[in-house]
Formats: C-alpha cells, structure tokens, sequence
C-alpha cells in the first residue's frame, strides 16, 4: 500500500502552521520516477516536539569513547550524564587482562554547586590524579557535560597538566550535551580527538598479518563485531583494529597500518574514514553486515578490493557455507514473517541496514528514518558539497590532517582505485534512500506524535526503534522490536546474527500475548439466552 | 568482575565517584510529574537529559514513559532558554494537549540562571490549562532531591486553603517509591475508612494496563483538584524525610496543614506507626483486616527467622528506602554491616535530618555498629564488602556487579532495577510489602543454601 504525499500533508496539516512548515522538509514519500529527493537533516529539534534525540554527550562519550575498554572515561559533570552511560550502551568487551579492563566502571566528577560558582578544575585534576593511582589505566578521557562549557572550566588544560603528571595521554573533549544538535555532534567531536591523539601514536610500521583491515563505526552491540571478525578471521583477514567495539587504547593506536578501512556505521565514523585516507592514503569500504545478502557483498567488495586469488577462493568457501546454514536457519522463520510490514526508525545507520535483513525475511519497510543522520546518510555522499552548515554545527571543529610524510603510502594505483570506484563503493556511500521504494515514507527526526499518526494510517506489524518507544507501540497491540538494545539479545550482525534475528522476530509475531489483549467480556454480550422461535415462555 | 577494585581502601579525598548510587534530580522530578493526572513532564534543558531520563524510567517500569524538552542548542546556552521554553510549552499544548505542564530544569538551565517563573507568565497558556514548575538543579542532592522539589511545586502552585474548619482528610506524600507501593499504601488508608489525597501517585500511570491503544495520558495520577484540595486537609503524612518533608512542610506553612513526618513505611515497625499515625488524627480503628495482616506477617516472622536470623546483610539505595530496609532487616535478627546512600544527607536547616545519624541510632539500639555512610558510591561499599563480607546484598541493579564479582545472594530493591520485571507492580511497603521481603530474602539465602549444599547435605524441607 503506497503512501502519497497528499496523506503527508493531511497529516501534518494538524500541526500549527510553523510546525508544519519546517516538520514538512524532514519527510517525503519515495518516488523514483523523480531524479532526486532531497530532505532536510541535521538541523535543530523544535523544542515540545517529543524527539527522540540524545546529544553531543551521548554521541562522543556514550557511543564512541565508551567502548574502548582498557581506557578509565571520566565524565566531568553532575553524576546523571556518568549515571545513564553506565552499562547501558550493549558494547560487549572483553580483556585478556581484567585489571584493565573498564568496562563495568562509571567514573564522573559529580559537580557540586561550589563546583559550578568557583569552577570545577582542580577537582578533575584530583579525579584523574585518584583514578591513576587506584587503576593504573593506559589512558584516560575526559568528557565535558553541559555545565563545563558554561563555567568556562578548561578541561584541556587540565588533562595536559595531569599527562604530564603521570606520563599516560589523557584526552579532553568538549562534548557538551547542547554542540550541535544531536549525537551526532559528538560523534564528529570523538573522532577529531581519537585521530589526533591516538591513531598512529602506536610504534606499528607493518600490519603483523596479511590482508589487514580495520573495521570503523562497529561498536559490537549484542557481540555484533566477534561475528563479524568470526567470519573475516576465517577467511583470511587480519583485523588491526574495530573502532570502537571491544576496542582498546592499544589496538587503536596503530590502526594506521591497515590495508583498508571497512565502514559499517557511516554517520559516526566516516570522519575518521575520510582522514585516515587523507592521512595514510588508506581507502575506505563501505560494508553492511546486517543480513545475509548484504554480508555476501561486502565480504566480495573486501576480496575484490584486495584481489588475491587464495582470499577470493576462501572468501567464496566460506561465503557457501555459511550462507546455507544461515538461509536454513531462516527457513522456518520466514513461514511466520512472509507478507508483513516494517517502521525502521533507527539512530543515524540501522535505519538503512536492517531493510535488507527484513526484506529476507519476507517484510516489507513501509517507512524509515533516523534520529540524527545528515543529508549525506539519506541521499549519498555526492551531495556533500551542498550542505550548508548552519549557525548550530558551525562550532563544531573540523580536524584538517595531511599526508603523513613518512607513513603516507598509496595502497592503490590511481587507476586501479578509479575502476574499483566504479564496481564497489569504495570511499562512497549512496544513503538509505535510493533503495527504498515507491510509496515508502522517509522521515528524519520522528516524533511522538508523528510516530502516532504513522502508525494509524500504515498499520505495520512491526515497529523497530528504541527503548522510549516501544510500549507505547506495544500498548497499541504491536509488535516493538528494539534495534539499538536488540533487547537485550544478539548479535544480530554476520550470518548468524541473521538467524537471531529472525528468530527473535518470529518470537515477537507468534508471541500468544496479543491474543489476550481484549478480554473475553468486551466481546461477548452479557446476557447470553436463545431466542425462543416457538415463542413459548 | 570489578577485578579492577582493590581491597586496599585508599583514602579518596577529590569529591568523585567511582559506580555511583545515585543519579540527578531532574529524573526525580520527571517520575513526580507523571503522578499528577494529564500531565506532561518538561525538561528545561538540552534533549540529552530528557531522553536519558525517559530511557531510565522506561527501563524500570517497562511502560512508556512521555516528557517533552526545550532542545537547547549552543545559541540557547549563551543567549538563555527563554525562547525554547515559551516556544515549547506552545508546541506542547498544541500538539499534545495535557493539562498540565510540570516543567524541571538542568544543570544547563540552572547554570545559565533562567527565569523559569516569568516565562511561564509570559508564555501562550490555553484557558484552564497550567504550567508549574520546579527548579531541578542536577549539581544539588540527587534524583531525591529532584523528586522531592517537584513535590513541592505541587503544594506551592496548586495547594489552596478556603480557610476555616479543616475536612476531615489526609494528604500522603508517598515519596520515591514504585506504583506498586503507592497502591498499597492507597489500600491501607482505604481500610482505615479514613478519606485521602495521594500525591503524586504513580499508579495508573506508570502500571498501565495494556488494551490495545496507547493513552498519552493514562488513568492514573493525582488530578488538579485534589492537589488544590490538599490545602484543606486535616493532616500531610510524608512518608519517606527526603523525599517528602519539605512538601508536607510547604504545606504546613502555606495552608497551616498540619505536617506529620514518618519512614517510608518498610517492615513492621514503620508501618505500625503509619497506621498509629492515622488513627490518632483521626480517631479511625485500626480494621481487622489489617489487624489480621500484619498478625500473619509476625508469624511468617517467628515461622521462619532462623532463615535470616544472625545473617550480615549490606544495603544500598535511596536515603528513606534504605532507612526502611534498615530497621527491617534489624527486626527480623538480621545484621546490617553496610549501609550506604548515594544522597548526601541531610544539609544543615534542610529539615531532613541525618541519614547517617538515623541508621547510627537504629544500629545502637540493637547493639550494633556497622559501616554507614551518606553520599558514597558503590565502588567504596564493594571494598567493605571484601574487607568485611556479607551474607546478602540489597539494592539496585546496579549491585549485580558486586554480588557476582563477590559471589553473594542479592535482592533487587529500589531505583532502578533494569534487569527484572513485575518489581513495581508489587509493594515493598505495608505489612503485605514486608511478607514479600520475607520472601525475596528466604528465598536469597535458601537458593544459596541449596546451590552451595553437598548432595548428602540438600535439603527437602527448610
């Protein structure tokens, strides 16, 4: 059932007329009779909205600095910002030394009032100075909350005052939870630092295996990376480094001696992608290991890449062979999924991954989007050039590295990089858009009351989103799948992260829970007699 | 697990935590918020904390949890909220139509210093709708404080008196506890006869039933003309200091309603002396409904003590749940060795008193001394814990490090628990809430035996 752009416009004509004029640019029902469809992303959240957006905080220290696990995060703020990204980001790790590994630690400054009038500085100071003495760590972060920016304490003075202190590298980052307008300011705000402080800092000139890859913007939620690395290991590869799933201080370093760099998240790490080809003449792939039909054509994309006849004869063996025991897993789960409907509202890359593992399944997404994308996610990289940057991401910094000059190597012949450019997406990304289909809706920034409305006119029978959402859609007798927590299951990455999926899926379908939500009394009258046809008493 | 902590205590003077045990006010307020009937809580400040906010509740509750947030950007920090807030409290009634606005701050909002009363006076209010507010400033207390300053913008919004004779009913500030709890508690009142506003009440609200449609606003919570009405009430029972005194006291002062304050009613004692409480005020015999329940929890007592008798428990949590827990666990035999809130305690002239001091006097009468401590974090009680082990552990979720990485049975009590479901549908408080107690701790200790026994040691009956 397609969705028009008229029923677009009934629906937002609810909302008061300035509402409805900045809510409009944030959506549009595919077409692909049109060349182009252009959307507006990455701008500021109407305030009273109901959104389901983070910040720069959640961004630099939840997202992408939490998961390097030999590293102690301390967050320099009030308790709750340390308190609510304590454990509850599924970033699996695990350490072949536990006294170094951080992972279920949470450390925070807890400002207190004093804090904020006479400023905070001197009690971070004693804070790193406690936590090298009590856990010795390999390095530290520093991540800066709202108040830190207002106060005007200098985080950066006081880590490079601490480093020198102690000798280990202790990074600040000005992550304040109102940059920019979402997670994805802090993203950009992570990768700066991480590329400028740590990548390259190891002493690596050569990678110690062949065919050596890092895998950037896989944060190994539900265990998704092991998967991943399962199968590439097999294959052949020898994997540096994964930013930052089950990542470390210690591998990041020398992520500089990879071959090449896979993307699997593009929003939050394509920034580290771009600069390390700028910096190490690395190119960047990007992959999706969500589903088994877009793990087939990543794991070929790599060979191609790499074009060995040993790695492409092994990348087809196990390409086999496992996808014939994924596609007999799914098997039995497509019986129960076959013929149903998807919302895939995701962060800023499950929104577009997930559509082909449900498209396997049989299920059909009837309307995407993402909390914090930008242009580029929705419509492909080409369009770079022609976003503006507004007055609210304009402070952001943008890192300008250059070519490293004894490091710097080619890993491809220009022309060799131009022919592969043509057959695999080598340093591009096309968006989520192209692939969706006529009549599907494609809406940046979804609200609650959007979400209700949505939900009314196109009746999926799935919702896949996150944690604040799915009662309320469950309270509706549907099906909520959450695609951030995996609730709590996975992996869902790889092949058999495929299989998972599915059956976790068919769970949520065939659960006999809906069956129970009318009870018996509303559908049955009150009083049951038969009529008397005879008309007798 | 936690192989990072040493068992070597080091004096750790720089003021920060290590796996704390609290959070921030503004989650506090937020969970007030949705006690009050068609309401929508509102976050002053930038959207990471709404969402954090919502995704904590939303954990612990397993319902959808709605507030809305000013969506500060950098602009807003350096200029002030005053645009978003106005902007936003148009969007919400708009959009989303509640009756109320209860709007908390940040530490952002209240760094800036933003006049939160005058835009609300200057914002576009529709025609019987209302917005209150809370000043929730995350640098101050913890989500108790937070809880405890929504409470009190209920009293000093809507409270109002006609003067003159009193009614005949009682106000009863719940404090930070579970719907499951709130509906106990309503069912003891109840019981008494006696006529009763709860606010804010959760119930309803938070435990909504599933039928098929979502409410934005569901059945529950306090409406606004019970918490105008709480003005003229006879008597505020706030039960729980922290996070409910200083409404009870607002009230007192604004509307010179007589303010009574009392432990969260956890375990016998407490309970009896809620029920003592009621009955003095208002001359109501104690029913035997009730009289009959709390007999049977002194026979579960006396049926099974020596399932606990003697064992060293530690305890953590909020200030007024742990002080409940605390007296409880002293009355059924049990030891307390570590007790710990993340909630500094009791500022001077905040009326709140010493949780510190509390557990302190408890612990004297029995004879005891133990590790008290306000203001800690839950890396300091692991290390007591490995310096002085423990039988039992309560607490949080959070505790499951501890109690794996030190092998001891635990009980999930308080906020937040994440990882379990059903807890706050069913009270902790009331003589009801004290037999499941019973029941988590036997059951604890008695898994435990049975796991740790030899074969020709396992037991059938215990």
């Amino acid at each position: 059932m397609a969705f028009t752009e008229q029923q677009l416009e009934e629906m937002l004509s609810q909302y008061s007329p300035k509402v409805q004029k900045n809510r409009k640019k944030h959506m549009f029902v595919r077409d692909t009779s049109l060349e182009h469809q252009q959307i507006e992303a990455n701008t500021r959240t109407i305030p009273g909205v109901i959104t389901n957006r983070g910040c720069a905080f959640a961004g630099c220290k939840g997202v992408v600095l939490g998961p390097l696990k030999d590293m102690v995060h301390i967050v320099h703020g009030p308790v709750g910002c340390a308190f609510y990204t304590w454990g509850a980001r599924r970033n699996k790790a695990k350490s072949e030394d536990p006294t170094q590994n951080f992972m279920n630690y949470c450390f925070s400054t807890d400002m207190q009032e004093s804090d904020i009038v006479f400023g905070g500085e001197k009690k971070l100071a004693k804070v790193i100075d406690e936590v090298v003495e009590i856990f010795k760590p390999h390095a530290i972060t520093v991540s800066a909350t709202c108040p830190v920016g207002l106060i005007g304490d200098d985080i950066n003075a006081v880590a490079k005052a601490a480093e020198e202190r102690h000798g280990i590298p202790i990074m600040a980052f000005s992550c304040e939870g109102y940059k920019g307008v979402s997670q994805s300011a802090g993203h950009h705000i992570a990768n700066n630092i991480l590329m400028d402080r740590v990548i390259g800092a190891g002493d690596l000139e050569k990678a110690p295996g062949k065919f050596p890859i890092n895998m950037l913007g896989e944060y190994n939620i539900g265990g998704d990376s092991w998967e991943i690395e399962r199968v590439l290991k097999e294959i052949g590869y020898t994997i540096v480094s994964v930013m930052t799933g089950d990542g470390s201080y210690e591998e990041l370093k020398n992520a500089h001696v990879a071959e090449l760099n896979l993307v699997q998240c593009h929003r939050s790490i394509n920034y580290i992608a771009e600069m390390l080809e700028t910096k190490y003449g690395t190119p960047w792939l990007k992959v999706n290991f969500i589903g088994i039909q877009s793990t087939i054509e990543s794991l070929r994309n790599m060979a191609l890449y790499f074009n060995d006849p040993g790695l492409l004869q092994r990348t087809e063996e196990v390409i086999a062979r496992e996808a014939a025991k994924a596609e007999k897993g799914l098997e039995q789960y497509r019986k129960i999924c076959e013929g149903k409907t998807a919302f895939c509202f995701v962060g800023g890359s499950r929104g577009h991954h997930y559509q082909g593992l449900f498209a396997e399944l049989g299920i059909e997404t009837v309307l995407a989007g993402y909390e914090f994308a930008h242009r580029d996610d929705y419509e492909g990289r080409q369009v770079i050039p022609d976003i503006k940057l507004d007055a609210d991401t304009k402070n952001i910094p943008e890192l300008h590295v250059k070519q490293d000059e004894r490091r710097f190597c080619l890993k491809l012949t220009p022309e060799k990089m131009a022919e592969l450019k043509a057959k695999i997406p080598l340093s591009y990304y096309a968006g989520m858009s192209v692939e969706m289909k006529d009549g599907t809706v494609i809406v940046d920034d979804l609200n609650h009351f959007e979400t209700e409305l949505f939900i009314k006119l196109l009746q999926p029978d799935i919702f896949a989103s996150g944690i604040k959402d799915k009662y309320v859609v469950q309270k509706m007798g549907i099906p909520a799948k959450q695609l951030h927590s995996y609730d709590y299951s996975g992996p869902y990455a790889g092949f058999g992260g495929a299989v998972n999926f599915a059956r976790d899926v068919s769970m949520a379908f065939a659960s006999p829970t809906w069956n129970f939500i009318v009870p018996p009394w509303k559908d049955q009258p009150l009083l049951n007699g038969a009529v008397n046809s005879e008309g007798v008493a | 697990m936690l192989d990072c902590t040493p068992k070597e205590m080091l004096e750790r003077k720089s003021g920060g935590l290590i796996n704390p045990a609290k959070t921030c006010q503004p989650i506090g307020a937020m969970y007030a918020a949705l006690g009050i009937h068609n309401c929508l809580p509102h976050s002053h400040g930038s959207q990471g904390c709404c969402s954090f906010h919502r995704m904590h509740l939303t954990r612990h509750f397993r319902d959808p949890i709605m507030a809305s947030t000013s969506s500060f950007t950098e602009g807003t920090s350096v200029f002030g909220g005053v645009a978003n807030l106005k902007a936003a409290i148009k969007n919400v009634f708009d959009i989303y139509g509640p009756d109320v606005i209860a709007v908390h701050t940040t530490c952002l909002s209240e760094t800036i210093g933003d006049d939160i009363p005058s835009t609300i006076k200057a914002a576009e209010i529709p025609p019987g709708k209302v917005v209150i507010h809370a000043n929730t400033p995350s640098y101050q207390g913890s989500h108790v404080t937070g809880f405890s300053n929504m409470t009190k913008a209920m009293v000093s919004y809507l409270a109002e008196t006609a003067g003159g004779v009193k009614k005949d009913q009682v106000n009863i500030v719940p404090g930070f506890v579970n719907p499951g709890d709130m509906r106990e508690i309503k069912r003891l009142v109840k019981a008494m006869g006696i006529s009763f506003i709860l606010f804010p009440d959760t119930s309803g609200v938070v435990d909504s039933p599933m039928t098929g449609e979502f409410a934005m606003y569901p059945r529950g919570g306090t409406t606004i003309e019970q918490l105008k009405d709480t003005g003229n009430s006879k008597l505020t029972v706030a039960l729980g200091r922290f996070a409910s005194s200083e409404a009870a006291e607002l009230l007192s002062s604004k509307c010179k309603v007589t303010a009574v304050a009392l432990k969260t009613p956890i375990g016998i004692k407490a309970t009896d002396a809620f029920l003592m409480a009621l009955r003095g005020t208002f001359a109501a015999e104690i029913p035997y409904e009730l009289e009959e329940e709390r007999g049977q929890l002194v026979d579960i007592m006396t049926d099974t003590h020596f399932h606990f008798h003697g064992k060293r428990v530690a305890i953590f949590g909020d200030p007024d749940i742990v002080t409940g827990l605390t007296e409880y666990v002293l009355s059924l035999g049990m030891i307390p060795v570590h007790v710990l809130t993340g909630t500094p305690g009791g500022a001077i002239g905040s009326g709140m008193g010493s949780f510190e001091e509390d557990i302190q006097q408890m612990l004297a009468e029995a004879k005891l001394s133990a590790n008290v401590k306000a203001g800690g974090d839950l890396f300091l009680l692991h290390q007591w814990i490995k310096n002085q082990p423990v039988d039992l552990l309560i607490g949080n979720t959070y505790g499951k490090y501890i109690a794996r990485a030190e092998d001891i049975p635990f009980i999930r009590v308080g906020f937040p628990v994440l990882d379990r479901s059903v807890h706050s549908y069913l009270p902790i408080v009331g003589y009801r809430g004290a037999m499941r107690l019973i029941e988590m701790i036997s059951g604890a200790l008695l898994d435990r035996a049975d796991r740790d026994a030899k074969d020709e040691d396992f037991e059938l009956v215990m």
